[in-house]
């Protein structure tokens, strides 16, 4: 037992951290948070009104921007090229993922360890855009839908993280399973795959976040219209907003419904901007207990 | 004689290494795979031996040497950009302990729901793509963006074109958009790490009166130390690789000069100048030396620490 100065519980350092603290804290999340608020309430507000200064309440209200950007070919399209690529990208890559990584659990596959680090070596090693984009070009995969979903099929960090996962899974269940006759596919699916949900379940939310935000293998590689994803189409807005609020205004009925039509550059932009956003903003925080458990797990293993 | 030999192989090959067989010719496919996205992209650094020209075979392209490469260390654009890549990563590496103090400021919150409302909100940034993110800077920080227009009502001298468009201060606003996106998340394997600390410390340390600085000072920082160093020596080895994404995102011909990393510059060499092989040339040569650092950076680890870091 110390014979040191006793402290009071409640020191003055402590309370000068918990204030500079809390400041902190308070400031990073209101500047995570409001600038998309901002744009949510710019995005619904009356265009000309929203132009003169927007806090944090809508300005007069208005949907027109949404009606009118919504009814545009481009942004439809590539809302449901964006959901197919998530949604069949994301399959295959954690089938294959998860089949490899218990393939590498095997441990009397032959070459084991050398294919385990044939994988592991390409998180290290990159040919480099250039290599990649001929040689993406060279297997025809340019514009081609299969671009978005082929390439990404194996992921050696998912596979990592699975593997791991499932070494720990006790031999005891895989061999009693065997004694009743079970084979490779039957180990796999019915134990082994249901006892690794958490993981592939992480995997699954980050290789889905990962293909809707993709877009550099679309700007690379398709430049066919009806393949654009979403955040291409994004840009496209965020850059010719001024054409596009044009084109718009022009796309009316009359003189007088162009001339009523109250759309700018900068409220298609914000518009452009939620559309493009609202689907993670909404699954977020729901996906978001994968993210940090898949992050603990990653900190395990490294 | 042939399939003979093959039969007694076969059978006399026990039950194990029939099986280890079955396996490496199922993973085949899958080694197939690899070695065509990863591995064969490789052999485009022959083309940074010659003078290659988009839409010849591979057996067209004139054969030049090392030409290329002399000219790479003559050239002055490259140690530009070479500049703007080693302060970038140099920046992200000055600012590097943030996520440990914002993983420590908020351990300290009592409330498990309040904390996970600030991991949500603070992690919310990581998940949007550069695209998003250069919308809502845009948004902000253009000439007619929300912060011009704080900054009217304050009286104080704006920009014409918005930082956005400000050239002098690229790197500490890109340092900032990468903070920003990148804080919460980070913190993550922090919090994580703090979890893991044998809480008997700290009680033993309360006892003898410490506060909560102390307690930080000499309970938790050195317990994060280990996760922040193999972090540390991961950025180290990482150094030259900025990302294509954020700088092509936010180039524009006021931001060029400081703007144009590595990862862009290659990028801007082969689709913008139309230099393929010089392209490849400068690719390779990057992913070559940061092998090399990474491998390095994994000695000084094994040296020091004594476990590698891959």
């Amino acid at each position: 037992m110390s014979i040191g100065k006793i402290r009071k519980s409640s020191d003055a350092s402590d309370i000068v951290f918990n204030i500079i603290s809390l400041v902190f804290i308070v400031v990073f999340v209101v500047v995570c948070i409001y600038p998309f608020w901002y744009i949510f309430v710019y995005s619904i507000s009356d265009p000309a009104l929203a132009k003169q200064g927007v806090w944090l309440w809508p300005r007069g209200f208005s949907l027109e921007t949404y009606k009118e950007v919504l009814e545009r070919d481009d942004i439809l399209i590539a809302y449901v090229i964006s959901i197919l690529r998530t949604v069949i990208g994301t399959t295959i890559t954690i089938l294959c993922t998860t089949i490899l990584a218990f393939m590498v659990t095997r441990k009397e596959m032959l070459g084991r360890k050398i294919i385990y680090r044939l994988f592991v070596v390409t998180m290290y090693v990159s040919a480099g855009t250039i290599p990649w984009y001929l040689v993406m070009r060279a297997y025809h995969l340019q514009d081609s839908f299969l671009v978005y979903v082929i390439p990404s099929a194996i992921n050696a960090y998912y596979m990592i993280l699975i593997k791991t996962y499932m070494e720990q899974i006790p031999a005891s269940m895989e061999e009693s399973a065997q004694l009743e006759g079970a084979g490779f596919f039957d180990v796999l699916f019915k134990i082994i795959i249901p006892m690794s949900k958490p993981i592939i379940a992480t995997c699954a939310v980050y290789a889905a976040v990962g293909q809707w935000n993709t877009w550099s293998d679309n700007f690379f590689l398709v430049q066919d219209s009806n393949l654009q994803t979403v955040q291409l189409i994004l840009r496209n807005y965020l850059q010719s907003a001024e054409a596009i609020a044009q084109a718009v205004k022009a796309g009316g009925a009359s003189a007088a419904s162009e001339a009523a039509s109250a759309v700018t550059p900068a409220s298609i932009q914000m518009v452009a901007i939620m559309v493009a956003t609202i689907p993670v903003l909404f699954v977020y925080p729901f996906a978001q207990k994968y993210f940090t458990k898949g992050i603990m797990m990653g900190a395990v293993k490294g | 004689m042939k399939k003979e030999t093959g039969i007694v192989f076969w059978r006399n090959m026990n039950a194990r290494k029939k099986r280890g067989l079955k396996y490496l010719l199922m993973a085949m496919p899958f080694v197939i795979f690899v070695f065509a996205f990863s591995y064969v992209p490789l052999f485009g650094w022959y083309y940074a031996f010659t003078d290659y020209k988009i839409g010849q075979l591979f057996t067209q392209a004139e054969f030049v040497g090392l030409k290329h490469f002399q000219k790479l260390i003559h050239d002055t654009d490259v140690l530009r950009v070479l500049r703007n890549t080693l302060v970038m990563s140099g920046l992200n590496i000055l600012v590097s302990p943030l996520p440990v103090a914002f993983a420590i400021m908020l351990s300290e919150i009592r409330g498990r729901r309040t904390k996970k409302v600030v991991q949500t909100v603070t992690t919310l940034p990581n998940f949007i793509s550069w695209i998003v993110v250069y919308g809502v800077a845009f948004s902000i920080f253009s000439s007619n963006g929300l912060w011009n227009q704080i900054l009217e009502i304050l009286h104080l001298p704006t920009s014409q074109v918005g930082l956005i468009g400000d050239g002098d201060s690229v790197w500490g606003f890109q340092l900032v958009l990468l903070i920003w996106k990148t804080l919460g998340w980070n913190s993550i394997i922090y919090l994580a790490a703090i979890t893991g600390i044998d809480t008997e410390l700290y009680d033993a340390a309360k006892v003898d009166g410490a506060n909560k600085i102390q307690l930080i000072r000499h309970i938790t920082v050195p317990g994060l130390m280990p996760t922040f160093l193999v972090l540390l020596l991961l950025n180290v080895g990482n150094m030259l690789s900025n990302g294509f994404d954020q700088y092509y995102i936010f180039w524009n011909t006021f931001t060029a000069d400081k703007i144009e990393v590595l990862d862009y510059y290659v990028y801007k060499l082969a689709f913008k100048a139309g230099q393929y092989s010089y392209s490849i040339a400068l690719g390779m040569l990057k992913s070559l030396i940061s092998i090399i650092l990474l491998a390095f950076v994994n000695w000084i680890s094994k040296k020091v620490r004594g476990y590698s870091l891959i």
